[in-house]
């Protein structure tokens, strides 16, 4: 089952959710929504499960118009990111409850329910729990039932709000990679909301990365990774360290000392530019004789892991430039605070300023 | 930018789709049509009456039967009543709440049931009780005829009666909110060398001022209405032991409806008070 | 009982509190309640129990707790409505309107007594509607329906309301994305889940009503066996002095109160725990 979001807008007040948003989600791929909160990641998926009404535009289910059509009819499954079981059922009922609230004429007998629970229950290895009630749940035992009540109406989408949100780091780690191989196992199209760029990278087999109500690029995470399209999203991706500069002839300068780097995409010679560069991208050398770098000074160490974060403060600027080292390297330089070292950094990324 | 409104060829039209969780419009009209005539004809509708029976033979029947004295004895009998039982409930109300919000003790909950319980006793009963105690079959009896003290008909009943009705409207607004609260702020003032009296005023009391109020009217507009608890200790002596609420029975009783929809109409008019000042209270509260 | 401070506490004040507390506590409650049955032990239990199943006694408790019951259903339904559509639904005067529900908490209840009767007789503005068809409401068992409906109206309003408000949309999304039609989201998942408080508020009613005297006398007609409460039967037996009888009636009364009052704090826990699970 493939999605389609054409040109969808949506407003709250003077708020705009969505603005002119498409999208197309192919069939049978498990795609991440990402974005800061505000960036309208939710409220996309809300439209596309039909939880949230559009302004203008268009939702297709197989090519279907499905923009009009009911919650109830579109066949979707959603996953709360509070779970949202009904603590008055138990976790068998919970499950059931799509299979019972179908019309007569296809409900299925008590035998069938009874089968298809237990069988989802197992699929999501719970099935010892049947006969618990929501409050006896842990968290992460919960947004599996959730998963679980989701798949009983064998819906033609699975959409999931900030799944592991509520969850503490590791029980989120490992419902992460549980997912994956779910989603590998049954081959639903799914979509799911998050704001943890790690958990998108991972997760999914490509992410539409989102702020203010649009859509910012959508590609594969090595895609996005490597290949962001706009400072926000290299931003977004993980931390950055900024430097601002102009084009010269091919090469992009950075800094007062005009360190040439390779300039990327549509610059113009004279232009002036913001360079981006992570932080285990950058290069720290002693001064010596003849090497081109950014002067910076030493300002703070801190060994954490296999790296070591150095902070370090440019002579000619106030920003202060963040590079993380391997240990080996640290050692070989043994750096202390308040040395002066040359910063270069390896990979940068260069945007029109 | 690339906007719908910039492109208007791409905005596609759309039907207009119901929120998934909300009724069609058919069904959202009847059911507040439903709900505002059970509310209309159970209690627009007797309020109303109350107002247009109490003018029906003009302002000045009205103006008469609220300033005859009579009418005015039973006025002041129930400001009274009300200005001696509701401070005695405040200050009943803060020291129950200080002791159960801020202490941990064993039978707290028994405690706090009890509190309630002249919730649960029929005002009738409630009246019964002190005329068991003070009445002239009663344990006090025969000593309070002796030394020619009379509680019961007479205003001390009343007073008790109001007393008993409305002893847990401010301990039970009390209660919850300064357990919502906990200590940490008195034993902050405390570390700060508050003496207790101090820590009360200064912190607990401005802390829980809109929860007070909300008590003291509460207690207030049902001390000045009660009806069964008093009528069974007053002896309805017209101008001695008449509260308001029983000199509208008698008038009614004695077929001067006009005069008795115009004393109820008094009772009415602080019941609206009542509802405003409540409602009012409430928005404070809710900021 | 026993009352001890079980944890050390640097606020001061905990004794004078609580001692006040307990002196105004016995001299206004639990003295004056107990009295009633001390005076009972007056009575043989032979002359206790004919007093209270004489015929006219049991006909005031068939309709005392017949009419109650019936009133605090009416009021379940209907306060269960008018909750629904003041938290859901948005129209003009909806504020005044909420603060209204409250009317009879703040009416006295010989104001609502006599008002109710004027409305309600064979003349007045609503009994005058049901005349024509040979319906009498006021001076009739009806008629202590329609006051005890009253008086206990705001209950389950009040206890259904803030349930309601705390009510996570997503339950209801949840439903809908399953399947769920309204009335199955609504049979199915809001109303068990609004139970417990809806049950705290018809039992409220109920206790509220069944104790009910100013409002109820005066439209009720008052009519032996047929429109007579207990309450009033109490105090018929005290204008009579048979203070024993009376004392028996109120001791019957109490019970069943305080049986009401372990009900209702019972379904205040379950209705808590509800709302705290998940």
């Amino acid at each position: 089952m493939s999605i389609e979001v054409k040109n969808v807008n949506r407003r709250f007040g003077n708020f705009a959710a969505l603005d002119d948003v498409s999208l197309e989600v192919q069939t049978g791929e498990l795609l991440a929504l990402l974005g800061p909160s505000g960036s309208g990641k939710t409220t996309l998926l809300r439209v596309i499960a039909g939880l949230e009404t559009v302004d203008s535009g268009q939702v297709l289910f197989h090519g279907e118009d499905a923009t009009s059509q009911h919650v109830r009819d579109r066949r979707v499954g959603f996953v709360f990111q509070h779970y949202a079981l009904f603590r008055h059922l138990s976790i068998f009922e919970n499950v059931a409850f799509g299979l019972r609230v179908r019309p007569k004429a296809n409900r299925p007998g008590e035998a069938e329910i009874r089968r298809k629970v237990m069988e989802l229950l197992e699929l999501v290895q719970l099935d010892w729990l049947a006969d618990r009630y929501p409050h006896q749940l842990s968290g992460g035992q919960r947004q599996r039932i959730a998963l679980a009540r989701a798949l009983a109406v064998e819906p033609r989408v699975l959409l999931l709000d900030e799944p592991f949100g509520a969850l503490d780091a590791k029980v989120r780690k490992e419902l992460r990679t549980w997912l994956r191989r779910l989603h590998d196992e049954m081959h639903i199209t799914s979509v799911f909301v998050t704001h943890d760029q790690d958990e998108a990278l991972e997760v999914s087999d490509r992410v539409v990365v989102m702020n203010e109500g649009r859509i910012q690029q959508i590609g594969t995470p090595q895609e996005v990774y490597d290949h962001p399209v706009n400072a926000f999203v290299y931003q977004f991706l993980g931390n950055v360290n900024l430097f601002h500069g102009r084009v010269d002839e091919g090469t992009a300068l950075i800094g007062p000392a005009g360190l040439p780097v390779p300039a990327h995409g549509e610059t113009t010679v004279g232009q002036a530019i913001a360079a981006y560069a992570r932080p285990h991208d950058i290069e720290l050398i002693r001064p010596r004789q003849g090497e081109l770098g950014i002067s910076a000074r030493v300002e703070h160490l801190l060994a954490v892991g296999p790296i070591v974060r150095v902070d370090l403060r440019p002579d000619d600027s106030d920003a202060p430039i963040h590079a993380e080292i391997p240990r080996d390297q640290a050692a070989r330089l043994a750096l202390v605070a308040g040395d002066r070292v040359l910063v270069r950094p390896r990979q940068v990324r260069v945007f029109a300023a | 930018m690339t906007t719908a409104v910039l492109q208007p060829a791409l905005a596609l039209p759309v039907r207009p789709v119901e929120k998934a969780t909300a009724e069609p419009p058919w069904v959202r009209l009847l059911l507040i049509g439903l709900a505002l005539a059970f509310l209309g004809i159970f209690l627009f509708v007797p309020l109303a009456a109350v107002f247009y029976e109490a003018l029906r033979k003009g302002v000045g029947v009205y103006w008469q039967a609220v300033t005859e004295p009579d009418a005015l004895a039973a006025v002041r009998l129930t400001l009274l009543a009300a200005a001696i039982s509701v401070p005695l409930n405040l200050v009943f109300g803060v020291a129950a709440a200080w002791a159960i919000a801020k202490f941990e003790f064993r039978g707290k909950n028994l405690l706090i049931t009890l509190i309630d319980l002249p919730f649960s006793v029929s005002p009738v009963i409630a009246g019964l009780i002190f005329v068991l105690v003070f009445g002239l079959q009663g344990w006090f009896g025969e000593w309070l005829s002796e030394h020619d003290l009379k509680i019961i008909f007479a205003v001390p009943g009343i007073v008790l009666a109001t007393i008993f009705v409305t002893f847990p409207f401010v301990a039970r607004e009390l209660i919850p909110l300064m357990q919502a609260q906990g200590t940490e702020e008195e034993e902050a003032a405390v570390v700060l060398g508050a003496s207790g009296w101090q820590t009360l005023w200064r912190v607990t009391l401005p802390n829980v001022k809109w929860g007070l109020l909300y008590g003291v009217i509460l207690s207030n507009a049902r001390a000045m209405g009660e009806f069964g608890a008093v009528s069974v200790v007053s002896g309805h002596i017209r101008g001695l032991t008449n509260t308001l609420p029983l000199h509208v029975e008698i008038l009614y009783n004695e077929y001067q409806f006009a005069a008795a929809f115009a004393t109820a109409s008094l009772l009415a008019l602080l019941a609206l008070v009542t509802l405003v000042l409540k409602a009012w209270v409430e928005r404070r509260f809710a900021d | 009982m026993t009352f001890a401070v079980r944890r050390h506490s640097v606020l001061p004040g905990f004794g004078i509190a609580l001692g006040f507390t307990l002196l105004y506590l016995s001299l206004i409650v639990l003295i004056p309640l107990s009295a009633t049955f001390l005076k009972t032990f007056s009575l043989t239990w032979d002359a206790f129990w004919t007093a209270v199943t004489a015929p006219r006694v049991l006909a005031s408790y068939r309709l005392t707790f017949g009419a109650s019951f019936l009133a605090a259903l009416i009021n379940a339904v209907f306060g269960l409505l008018v909750a629904w559509v003041l938290v859901r639904y948005r129209f003009p005067g909806k504020r005044v309107i909420d603060a209204f529900v409250d009317l009879p908490f703040a009416l006295p209840t010989a104001v609502a007594g006599i008002a109710l009767a004027a409305v309600y007789s064979a003349n007045g503005w609503i009994g005058s509607l049901f005349a024509p068809y040979g319906i009498k409401i006021a001076f009739t068992p009806l008629g202590v329906l329609v006051a005890l409906t009253f008086i206990g109206l705001p209950f389950v309003v009040r206890t259904v309301q803030p349930v309601l408000e705390d009510l996570e949309p997503e339950l209801e999304e949840a439903a809908a994305t399953l399947g769920a039609t309204r009335l199955q989201t609504f049979t199915k998942i809001l109303f068990p889940t609004l139970l417990p408080a809806l049950l705290t508020g018809f039992a409220l009613s109920f206790a509220r009503a069944i104790g009910e005297y100013g409002s109820v006398i005066f439209i009720a007609g008052n009519l032996p066996m047929v429109s007579e409460i207990t309450p009033l039967l109490i105090i018929t037996k005290l204008e009579q002095y048979d203070y024993a009888g009376a004392t028996a009636l109120a001791v019957v009364m109490l019970l069943i109160s305080f049986m009401l009052l372990l009900i209702i704090n019972l379904l205040q826990w379950w209705a808590r725990r509800r709302r705290a699970a998940v």
